[in-house]
């Protein structure tokens, strides 16, 4: 079965899906980042989609689930570079991403994420091995 | 009805499938040189109707091809099971509604994502979808 590799760089977990994600994946993808989650203690999740050419339900439905059981578990997601065109279908089709975050790349989640530390009073984030990660 | 060119036939008996479903389409709407914007919404309508006629179905099979209207080219796609067939159309069209555990927006989304939709089925008697986008 394909796989969608989960990186931690820092205190932040990124997900960047590159293939065509069929159902069974998309689950076991929410069910990695649960374990990740709680095995790293990450603070937020970054997922970067803008390799995916559709976002339809089943995918939809993924995104917000993943939103919804970090934030039990302590972690904020931002989804990041959604294609216009698929902006455009997702509202014609009647998805709302309830409770996704989003951001336009991944600097500016992660400026969203360094907030939402600082708010919660935790410090400061600081992104270990940035440097090294194809963004 | 404009004829069905070419038609390509691709089972629907599982995950993978339904990817190849709309991966097929997505082809057929580059040739048939449709704006991304609507083979974006065609390839997002036929994921959902390709995970209808395998969840709710029981399986079944896409025919997919091109279609021309004098010089006008369009895209084209069905969906065809011998699964349980819809008994009351009126509420499957209702958005949320679901007999599952979806999100019940693939009835009433993938309508307004197509030019044409047209569905025959009843109680028993399985399932045809068949949706058209033009080119504009
Ligand atoms: N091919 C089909 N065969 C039988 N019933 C179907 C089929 N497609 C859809 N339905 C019925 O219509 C309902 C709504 O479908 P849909 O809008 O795609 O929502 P979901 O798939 O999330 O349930 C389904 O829950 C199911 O009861
Ligand atoms: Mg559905």
């Amino acid at each position: 079965m394909d796989r969608v590799p989960v990186l931690k760089i820092g205190e932040i977990l990124l997900v960047s899906i590159q293939i065509d994600l069929d159902d069974q994946t998309a689950l076991q993808l929410q069910e990695d980042l649960s374990d990740r989650i709680v095995e790293t203690g990450a603070h937020g999740v970054v997922i970067d989609i803008s390799a995916l050419e559709i976002v339809d339900s089943f995918i939809g439905r993924m995104l917000s689930t993943i939103a919804a059981v970090s934030r039990v578990l302590d972690a904020e997601t931002v989804v990041v570079g959604m294609r216009p065109a698929v902006a455009i279908t997702l509202v014609e089709l009647g998805l709302s991403l309830n409770g996704v975050r989003t951001a336009l790349n991944v600097d500016k989640a992660l400026e969203i994420l360094a907030e939402a530390k600082q708010v919660r009073g935790v410090g400061v984030l600081t992104v270990r091995g940035s440097d090294d990660v194809p963004l | 009805m404009t004829e069905l060119e070419e038609p390509q036939r691709l089972p629907i008996a599982d995950d993978k499938d339904v990817v190849r479903v709309r991966q097929a389409v997505r082809v057929i709407a580059l040739a048939a040189k449709l704006p991304l914007v609507d083979q974006t919404k065609l390839v997002t309508a036929a994921s959902e109707l390709a995970r209808n006629t395998l969840i709710h179905g029981g399986g079944g099979h896409a025919l997919v091809g091109q279609v021309h209207n004098g010089r006008r080219a369009g895209v084209r796609a069905e969906f065809v099971d011998t699964g349980p067939g819809i008994a009351d159309l009126d509420l499957a069209f209702t958005d949320g509604y679901t007999t599952g555990s979806g999100l019940g927006l693939g009835l009433s989304g993938s309508r307004r994502l197509v030019d044409e939709f047209e569905i025959v089925t009843a109680a028993g008697e399985g399932t045809r979808i068949t949706v058209t986008k033009w080119a504009r």
